[in-house]
Parts: C-alpha cells; structure tokens; sequence
C-alpha cells in the first residue's frame, strides 16, 4: 500500500527491488540474508548501521529500499537482553526514519535477532501504532527458552494460510528450516493483546510437530513458546518477524535429510527457506 | 561521582529460567535442594550521570513487558519468608564485556558519551537452604575465586554500592636487572621468581649478550626475551637436537630436532613428489603458505584459498574452564583471521580431553571436579563460537582421568582467504620500514599476563591467576568486520594476532619482516592505571591485532576504525634499525637486538631413550574367560554407552552448525541428528558448490603401548574420515597438534627421557603417514608442559596427537554420510580385521590390559583409499563409515541409529579365526564400512577386492520404523538388537546445559 509520500520508485522487476541489509554490532548473518535476497532477484546493499545513523536523524535516511533486513546475530553480544541495546539505539537515532519507512508501505523482515529487535522496537505484533505516529511501546518479549541456554535443531512450521503475512504466501502448510537461539520464547503484554493477535492471524508460523500440529513439546518446540508461537507479523502482514533461520535453508543439501530426500526423488530444486525471500520480493514489486 | 545500582528481575508471572537451571545443577551436582531461586541482574554505573538520567536509563534497559526495575534494591521477597541472597561479580580487572555493553546502552539513551565502567553481576535469591549451603553452592558451581567476588546476605540489606575498579594511580617504572655476579642459583631463582621459565643456559646467554652491550637489561627486557623465548613461543623441545636412543637400543643424533627432521620434512617430501607427479597442473602450489604464518593455507578454487589452523588452551582452562575455553576459540579465530592480509573465517572446530565426569575419588586440592570443568570449557566456546557467528563443524570429547590435572582443549578455526586483495596476494604480508604500527580491538590490562611462560611450565598451587583471560567475543566480532573491511580497501600492509606474548610477541616477529621496530607504551590504551611498562609490553589481553600501516593510508584506517566503534591507536613505527626499541614516554624500557631476541636461544640437545615400564597383560585365557561372561548384545550396549563412545551431542547442541547457511553434511547425522558424522562438509562461499571437508584422528590410549602406533592411527583416522564423506584424495592437508607430558628428565620427571623418546616414535609414525598418504603438514602446534602438581600429587597426560585433516570436494552435492540408504543395499567392511585390542575401548569396558595396538601399514592403505576413492567417484558407494573407537561393533551401531534400517551381517568373513568379539571390538586400522546398491555389487567387488573387501550382508527395512542389527556368526545369530536399546546406551540422559 504505497501512499503518494513514497520516496521510492516502484519496482518494474525484481532487481529494481532494494533491500538493506543492517549489518554490524555483532550481528552476523548478512552474507545468507544477502544471498538469499540476491537469488530471489533484488538487489542488496550490505550496509553497516552506522553508515546509515551517519546519514543524521532525518526521517528520509531510509529512502530507496524497498525491503529492510533484520539479520540475525549476536548484537552487543545479545548483553542484557536479546536485541535491546541494537533496537534501543534505532529507536533513539532512527525511530521517525523507521516510522516513516513502515508508514510508506515499506517491507521488512526480521529473522532471528532481527526478529528480537523488532519486538523491542514495537514494530512486531505492531498493532497499537497509528500511522504517523511515533514508535509505539513495546507490547510483547522474547524471554529465554525454558531449557536455559542455546539450542540448535531444525524445527517444523506449521503455517497459518489464512494470516495477512505476504513473506509467507503460497508457502505450507509446513516448512522445515533451522532454529538457533537461547531467548526465542514469545510472551505478550497481556492475554487480551495475545487473544487480539492470535484472532487477528498475526501468528503467521508456530512450531510443530511430526504431524505438523503446533506444539509446546520441546525439542519440536526448542523455546516452550506458548501456542507454539515462533513468529510474527504486523496487521498489514508486511514487517514479518520470527526466530527460525529462513536464510540457512537456501540450498537443499542445507536440509539434515537432504541424501533421504534425494533418494525419495523429493529434494526441492532450492532450500525452502529461499521462498520466503521470493516472497518478499513479490510483495515489493506488487506495491 | 555516585554510582547508581540497577537491579532487574522478571516479573513473577514470568519463568526465570537461569534459576531452574541452577537449582536443577545444585541438585544433581551437590544434592542440595532449594524450595526456590529467583535470579537478578545487577548493574553497577559507575559512569557520570544524574539520578534523573539514572532512571531515564532504567526504563531504556528493562524490558517494560516481562521484567521489574528499580534504580537501589528490589524487595527481597515476603519479610516472613526471606531468601538467602548470594551476589555474584567480577573481580577488579576481569573483563566484563556485559558492562561494557550496559555503558553503551546508557550513552545511547542519554545521547552522550559518558566516563566511567559499569560493572556487572548476578544474584542468586535462595529461599529453603541454610547460609552455609548457599556458601557451599557459590563455592563448588556458581563462583570461580580466581576471577569473582561474591556477597552473601540475608534481608533486610543495603544495596552494595562497591565496585571493583582496578588499577593504581602510580604507574612502576622501568627497572634495571642486575645480572651480573649472580650465581646459577640466584639466577634459577630470579627466573622462578618472576615467572620467566627461562633456564640457567638461557639466563647465562643473555646475561652474555649484555655483558657485551656495556649494560644490566632492564625489566622489560628480560619480560620481552622471556615471552619470546618461552616453549609455548619458540618450540624448543621441538627443535631441539636430540640424541634418541630407539627400542633396539640404537642411539643416533637427530641433529636438526624432531620439527624439521619429521614434520617439515613430511610436508617437503609430499611437496617435491606433487611437483614430480604434476599432480597441480595449471592451478598453481597447492601448498601456498605452510609454517610461516599464523595458520597454513592450501589452494582451493580460483577465488580463494583455505586457512587452518587448531590451536591448544589447556593451562588457563584448569583454572577458568569457562574463560579459558572462550579464549581458546577466540583466540584461534584471530591467529585464522591474522594470516596473510587477513582471511573470512568459516568453521570452528573443537575437541576435549577431560577428566571422567562421573570422577568420584578425591581430587589433589587445587583441581576442579572434571564435571565442572567439562561444562565451563563448553559454555566458554559455545558462547565464544556462537557469539562469533562460526558454525562448529568437529567436536568431540575424550575422558581419562589423566586428563584431570590439565585437561586438553583444542580449538581450532578454518577461513577462506580471497586469492587477490587490491591487486596483491592476500597471502602474503607487505609490511616495510616506515609503516606505523596500530594496535587494535580491545585494551590491555594485566590479564592474562605471564600466559605463554605460564603454560611452558606445570600447573602448580602458585600458578598465576593473572594468567587467566576473559574473551569479550562482540568486540572480536566488530574488530574483525573493520578490518575485513580495510582490507579489502589496502588500508594495511600487515597483521598479527595479539596472543601469547602480547605485544612484544606481536611487534617482535612483525619487526622481522621490516627489520625493526619502536613503540612507545605510553600511548596504549589501557583499562586501568598503574601498569607497569613491562606488564603493558608482554600483556595478553584479548581481541587485539597489530596491524601494519602504510603512512599514507592511517587516516582512512583511522576514519573507519571510529566509525566502526573500533578502538586502534598508532603505538609506533616500523623500522630498519634491527631493534626492537621500546619507550615508555621519554623513558625507554627496551632496546634489543632483533637477531639476540629471535636467534640467541642457546641449543641444548636433549636426551631421548625408548624405555617403557614394564606391563603386565591379561592372558589369553582371562581375555576368553571376561568375554565368555558377557553375552554379545550385552556387550554391544555396554560399550555405546563408554564414555568415549557415547553420543555427545548433549552438549554440541548448544553450539551454532548453522550459520553462514553452508552446511552440507553437519556435525550429527541420522533420522535424528544424533550420531556424530564421520566427517562434516560445508560450502565455503554462497552460491558456489565446491566444499571443505574435515575430520581428525586422536588416540592417547595408544601411546601407552606405542606412540609410533598411535600417530599412525590418528593420521590414518583423520584421512579415513574425510574420504568417507568424498573428499578428493589429492587435496588432503593437516595439522599436527601435540600436547605431551613434560619430556625433559628431571627430579619430578625421573622418566623425561622415555616421553622425549615417545615423541619421536610418534613423529616417526607422523611422518611415514604423511608422506605414504599425500598429506601435507600446513600448520600446527605442541604443549610440553601438560603436568599438574597439586598437593605433592603429579598428574601428567599421556601422549596426545590431534591430527585434524581439512580436504575438499569440487561439488558438495556428492558428499556421503555414514547412513544407508535403503533395503536391499549390500554391506561391506573394507580392510583387514585383525586381533589388535590393545589400549582399545574393549580393554577399558573389560577391565583388562590387553596386547596388540593396532598397526597401521600407510603404503598398502594409500592404495585402498585411491580405489575406494575412485568407487566413489564412480558412483558406487552409497554410505561409507570409518571404523574407530569400539571397532565394528560402535559402526555398525551408528547406522542402524542414524539410518533407522535393518542390519544383516555375519562376522563369518571378518579376520582369520578371530572370536566374534574381537571381530567387533577390534580397533584395527584402514577400515571403512559401506553400502553399495545391490546392482552395483559386481563394480564394486572387482575394485575393491584386491584391498581385503568383505561382504557383511544387507540392509533390511526397519520394524515399525525402528532399525536394528541382527548379528550372525557360524550359523548362530549372536545378538539382535533396536535401535530403541542402542540409542538408551548412546545417549546421555538429560538435554540441558
């Protein structure tokens, strides 16, 4: 939903879409991010925040992109908590940037870290902020898994088809990728704001079992997020936001059961994670 | 300046799950068991603000969703029903990276840079334990003295407002070391003293050298020749000449020591026969950069290269494991990262020889329960790994109790390195006379100070703890991204890691390639006030390069080090003086003759005699009778769940295999993901399907009986493993880590001269692999000094090699794992099984010394692995598995784990004559065991029959999705077995870390 305000142009095919891809701090996925933006045909600056924050407060800083990248990582070592001193600095140096980006009908999506920022900064679940308006508060938390500590397992998705979310389009209604993280569990303000978002199909992906029933059983589950919640989007479904990397499951043999599929004449001809990717991509070209 | 406390907890509502986890260790590790813990973080500001801005920080830092905040103290709970609260935080000094993120986190809300620390801590509030089990908790699990203070207090409390600032406001100046007239005794002492570790020759060579100068040297001095000349260093037992008498009782001379005699040689010798085969066409050296450098590197594809190299953490691990560790892993990545101009790094890898962690005895006063150093050492290179954003990609666990005194850490970091930067080869440094010397990263403090001395001589009770580093990963990683960054923009012409030695390693051996160097001291940036000229020259504080650059290239350098918040100060120049000369100021701590400082070390030739203690055997008929009680299958199981055998990935799943997205075949394979893969392959950049392939061999136990036997093993293991997954045999490399104990005869070492003489059988061995299997030696490492003497009880470790081999794979897409793949598919077992059970898992699990460590014969291997090589390449081999720890047994029970199918087999074929057990348990060497389509069985068997191919059987559908091995011997089936009561024994009970 461009608005006449936009200071970017629309995109003709896919490598007239712009993405950028924060990088810095500690963070550290921005070569997958990139490869997996670039595969689906946009065009991708890697851009360290500062270079972006040099740029002064101004709100236009983000102007041109058509995407913004929240990549995942480590920001300031994830100290204090997972993604507050990254997103604390953004609110503070670029919030009316991002306002003003969000509000133009711009694209964002926040995997991992990116996704804890997202959180922090009150752009995911996203609902209590009117356009025009200031970052709002933040309304929901990723807490640290109830078994303590870093776990690193591949997670099925179940995908909620009906959610407003344009990154997970046509994709279901399950998707394998890895998860990695110790803070990956989703708690809401209040449980009227969680009943608001689950009602609202803001809930685009939860964590699933073999039957790809959503779960709260660890490891399917490797957070204990309640409802199996492992991402988010906001009510335009264009800022999209969730633990599991889409970005390390960009090639087949990423897949732990790649020579199995390969054997069953199921291996896909990309890593399934790249739609999500393509996905956004589409969304951009499509205004 | 007031210091303001911040305290923040979750809401109540809100799982603490740091304290679920502590009261679940209290529980299973002391047996205590609290009614409930509530955990708090607590942040000391020690920073110039107001309360208001003390507050306005606050609502910044705490999460408004799922936490409560109080600038002073938070209630301590219900006055009725108080906890026993125990604090915990860092003493003066320590890093404490937390702290440095809280400061940047107060400058970002308050808009302004502000002076001053904050530091940080942890509490624990206790509610149902006593006082004293809370002392007794902090003291066994929760607090390391060497590094933290605690507090333990009941409420009602006053919040803590003390901070631990270090430093003095005096600094010590440079002193004058009188040499002069010192007896051998006084000098023995001063080098004791001052933790030198330089010996009485080497006291007397540099006594000599200033003689002839006309003066005393100064402190620093003898600090900077100390570090330089240490073990860790300068590798002098491995350079040593050495006269070795061998087990004939033949004594010869190895006049050029046992590094170039063997090692370099094994390289060279695998160097000359590429060039006479012709084997590297037109695509240049393999070997691009071997010894020279902080890791080797190995041609690769057309873009870039591959950088290896593994390093050791074993000393600052006994008394840290957690910071120790870390410092390993982060440490590694910056000697990977300093080679050349500079390299991406890719993988990490690791590997552990602890302790027992079920040690139940009574430890030597001093030492660390193995439990508890086996979970500081992985936390630290989990969080050090992880926060780097490295996938792991090896790791493994070896348990002996000899390993209690000081357990071995391996760590280890692969990169690619682009073939061209800005026009030159990033594989080679540029640095010249004039270039300005930057340090870079971090501040230096008077941690880990003494290191490299300190981990050239035993661990004692007063061993330093000064020693001991904290690494802060965040302010590696930012480091790292700035100068990727320079380099891909020429900014430098030169770099190394500050490791062991500090800067006056760092700077020495870069002077060497300019001919000189001075820097002035004084314009380090340090933590604290107060130290020492000398303490600043020879510091090992972390994340710190030193990086050469050119003069007309430090203002671009500069601009993007502030940008990126990268710390990098001008300390010096480069020069062509043949000195290093260091200032402090106006006052001059050090002026030393390079060629005295890299080449002065006396030579002393060291006396290596082949004399094992006498063993005692089981016999034949103990060994039948020990077998004969247990029924097969009892066996089997028994032996999944050895220390050494058992699953591991408990831990490992803690670390990252993921990021960078690369991953092809990952550390843990099988339907679910929990058999260590024998190998792991991995892309090495997007979008391209060439790959890196690794594995390794380690086998101490084998050292007991013969450490010639034991290095063939490993490299033969290492290179087992990596053709298993499909590497190419032509563009295999390794790297050699040594870790001894102390081999030089002495009072407390009445049998120095059998280690020295074991070490060079096991560079015999090391050699004869190498060369018989094409590889090449790029890089490597060796610890003398892996003793510990705690309490009048020495604890050394036997004999170990790491032999980790890095291979390639021009298309990732044909990797192989060790699962198979469907019924109907033949098993077979390449190689000879013979009755080699010595030092093997079988002995352990029996109880028994058994006779026999397998022998391994390179030559006729090499030309078994060049036809199951060329199998591969011909599509034939569908799975492929090495045969290892356990033997057939362990093997045969990771297919049916990982693959979920049936398993058919008969040991009728396998060995001549063996009994059934020693079929399985053998460890005999060169053996794979694969799969191969039915139809493809005729191919198969005309290659590889000349290389002893035995038909095992077939794979069968599973029961119920369910695997099993059915095992069959003479017409009787001897066991069957799920994959249910092999993956009970596997695997260990519980997930959490």
């Amino acid at each position: 939903m461009p608005s006449e305000v936009t200071t970017r142009p629309a995109p003709k095919e896919a490598r007239d879409v712009r993405v950028l891809v924060l990088t810095g701090y500690g963070l550290n996925c921005e070569a997958e991010t990139a490869a997996g933006f670039s595969r689906a045909g946009a065009t991708v600056d890697l851009v360290h925040l500062s270079e972006i924050l040099d740029r002064g407060a101004r709100a236009d800083a983000l102007a041109g992109y058509h995407i913004l990248a929240f990549i995942g990582g480590f920001s300031f070592g994830d100290h204090i908590q997972s993604g507050r001193v990254f997103a604390n600095r953004l609110r503070f140096r670029l919030g009316e940037a991002l306002c003003r980006f969000v509000d133009d009908g711009g694209l964002a999506l926040g995997v991992c870290n990116g996704f804890q920022t997202l959180v922090c900064l009150g752009l995911l679940p996203g609902v209590s902020r009117a356009r025009g308006t200031p970052l709002a508060a933040q309304q929901a938390a990723l807490v640290h898994n109830d078994r303590l500590g870093y776990f690193d397992t591949w997670v099925k998705l179940a995908v909620d088809t009906e959610s407003p979310c344009v990154w997970t389009r046509g994709i279901g209604p399950t998707i394998e990728m890895p998860s990695r993280h110790g803070e990956g569990k989703l708690l809401f303000l209040d449980d009227s704001l969680r009943d608001e978002i689950l009602a609202s199909r803001l809930v685009p992906v939860r964590y699933a079992d073999a039957s790809g029933a959503p779960t709260e059983v660890w490891p399917d589950n490797p957070n204990g997020s309640p409802d199996g919640v492992a991402g988010l989007c906001d009510p335009t479904g264009r800022i999209f936001g969730l633990m599991p990397h889409p970005d390390a499951y960009l090639y087949p043999e990423n897949h732990p059961d790649w020579i199995r599929q390969h054997d069953a004449g199921a291996l896909p001809a990309a890593g399934l994670g790249l739609r999500i990717f393509e996905n956004g991509v589409r969304a951009a070209l499509a205004g | 300046m007031p210091i303001y406390r911040l305290e923040i907890e979750n809401r109540p509502a809100v799982p603490d799950a740091l304290a679920t986890k502590t009261a679940q260790t209290l529980s299973a590790w002391l047996g205590l068991s609290p009614a409930r813990i509530r955990t708090r973080k607590v942040y000391l500001c020690d920073l110039d603000m107001s309360e208001a801005e003390a507050h306005k920080v606050l609502a910044a830092i705490a999460d408004p969703v799922i936490e409560v905040a109080a600038l002073g103290a938070l209630p301590d709970g219900e006055p009725g029903d108080p906890p026993v609260i125990l604090t915990v935080s860092f003493l003066p000094g320590v890093t404490d990276a937390v702290g440095k993120s809280v400061k940047t986190a107060c400058e970002d809300a308050l808009g302004r840079a502000l002076a001053g620390q904050v530091y940080t801590g942890t509490m624990y509030l206790v509610w149902g334990l006593g006082r004293a089990d809370v002392a007794r908790a902090a003291a066994e699990v929760l607090h390391n003295p060497l590094i933290q203070r605690i507090r333990i207090d009941e409420p009602p409390r006053r919040p803590d407002l003390g901070v631990p600032r270090a430093g003095a406001t005096s600094t010590p100046r440079t002193e004058i070391v009188a040499l002069r007239g010192l007896s051998d005794e006084a000098l023995e002492r001063l080098s004791r003293e001052r933790l030198l570790a330089l010996s009485v020759p080497e006291m007397h060579a540099t006594r000599a050298h200033f003689e002839a100068e006309g003066r005393e040297p100064t402190d620093a001095e003898l600090e900077c020749i100390a570090q330089t000349w240490s073990e860790h260093c300068k590798h002098k037992i491995f350079n040593a000449p050495i006269d070795y008498t061998d087990p004939e009782g033949n004594t010869r001379r190895i006049e050029r020591g046992v590094f170039k005699t063997y090692v370099v040689a094994a390289t060279e010798d695998v160097r000359k026969a590429r060039a006479s085969s012709g084997i590297d066409g037109d695509a240049g050296d393999f070997l691009v950069s071997v010894f020279s450098d902080n890791a080797g590197v190995v041609r690769f594809t057309d873009e870039c290269h591959l950088v290896y190299k593994v390093e050791t953490h074993n000393s600052p691990s006994a008394l840290d494991p957690y910071g120790g560790a870390m410092t390993g892993i982060v440490g590694v990545n910056r000697d990977s990262f300093g080679c050349g101009l500079g390299a991406d790094l890719l993988a990490n890898v690791w590997g552990y020889c602890l302790g027992k962690p079920n040690h139940t005895g009574t430890l030597p006063k001093g030492l660390m329960p193995p439990r508890r150093i086996r979970d500081g050492v992985h936390h630290g290179v989990i969080d050090g790994g992880n926060q780097s954003g490295i996938p792991y990609m090896r790791g493994f666990e070896l348990f002996d109790d000899r390993f209690t005194g000081k357990p071995l850490v391996y760590c280890g970091t692969v990169a690619a390195m682009p073939v061209t930067t800005s026009g030159r080869p990033t594989h080679e440094k540029f640095t010249a006379p004039g270039d300005r010397i930057v340090m870079i990263g971090g501040r230096v403090g008077k941690d880990g100070i003494h290191g490299a001395t300190f981990s050239s001589v035993e661990l004692n009770e007063s061993s330093p703890v000064q020693a001991v580093q904290i690494g802060d990963p965040i302010t590696q990683k930012m480091m790292f991204d700035m100068l990727a960054e320079a380099r891909d923009r020429g900014l430098y012409s030169g770099i190394t890691d500050n490791g062991a030695g500090g800067l006056s390693s760092s700077v020495g051996e870069m002077a060497e390639a300019s001919g000189g160097a001075e820097i002035d001291l004084a314009r380090v940036p340090l933590k604290y006030p107060g130290l020492a000229p000398w303490e600043i020259l020879v510091s090992e504080a972390q994340e710190r390069m030193t990086v050469a650059v050119p003069p007309d290239k430090l203002e671009a350098f500069f601009a993007l080090a502030a940008r990126r918040e990268v710390e990098a100060t001008e300390i010096g120049t480069f020069t062509n003086s043949g000195r290093l000369v260091v200032r402090y100021g106006e006052e001059k701590a050090c002026d030393l003759q390079l060629a005295f400082l890299h080449g002065g070390l006396p030579k002393v030739v060291r006396t290596a005699r082949w004399s094992p203690p006498a063993r005692a055997y089981a016999t034949a008929v103990e060994r039948d009778k020990a077998l004969a009680a247990r029924p097969i299958g009892d066996l089997v199981v028994s032996m999944l769940a050895q220390p050494n055998i058992r699953s591991g990935d408990r831990y490992a799943r803690h670390y990252d295999h993921e990021v960078k997205g690369l991953a092809v075949v990952k550390p843990f394979v099988g339907v679910f993901r929990d058999v260590p893969a024998t190998a792991t392959v991995m892309r090495v950049r997007h979008g391209r399907d060439e790959g890196v392939v690794l594995g390794e061999g380690i086998h101490p136990h084998y050292s007991d009986l013969d450490a010639y036997a034991m290095a063939l093993a490993c490299a033969d293991e290492g290179v087992r493993r990596i053709l298993c997954a499909g590497a190419r045999i032509d563009r295999m490399a390794a790297l050699d880590n040594f870790c001894w104990p102390d081999p030089i005869k002495s009072a407390t070492t009445p049998d120095g001269e059998h280690k020295l003489a074991q070490l060079v059988r096991a560079c015999e061995g090391l050699y004869e692999a190498c060369v018989a299997y094409g590889l090449p030696l790029i890089s490597g490492k060796d610890s003398m000094k892996n003793d510990a003497t705690m309490g009048g009880v020495k604890i050394s470790v036997p004999p170990t090699l790491l032999v980790s081999v890095i291979g390639q794979m021009k298309d990732v897409r044909r990797a192989l794992t060790l699962s198979p793949r469907a019924p109907g598919d033949v098993v077979y077992l390449l190689g000879e099984t013979e009755d080699m059970c010595g030092e093997s898992e079988l002995s352990r699990l029996l109880g028994l010394s058994l006779e026999g460590v397998p022998r391994t014969d390179p030559k006729r291997f090499a030309a078994r692995y060049h036809a199951f090589a060329a199998a591969h390449e011909a599509g034939l081999v569908r799975s492929a598995h090495v045969l290892s720890r356990g033997g057939l047994a362990v093997a045969l029970s990771h297919l049916v784990m990982a693959s979920e199918l049936g398993l058919s087999i008969s040991l009728d074929a396998v060995g001549q004559g063996l009994a059934p057990a020693i079929a399985l348990f053998s460890e005999s060497t060169g053996r794979i065991l694969l799969t191969a389509r039915a139809e493809d069985a005729a191919a198969l068997e005309a290659r590889l029959a000349p290389h002893a191919l035995v038909r095992l059987g077939a794979v069968e559908p599973g029961v119920s999705g369910r695997g099993y091995v059915r095992i069959r011997h003479g017409g009787q089936t001897l066991a069957e077995l799920g994959s249910d009561a092999l993956r009970r024994a596997f695997q260990e009970e519980s997930h959490a870390v």
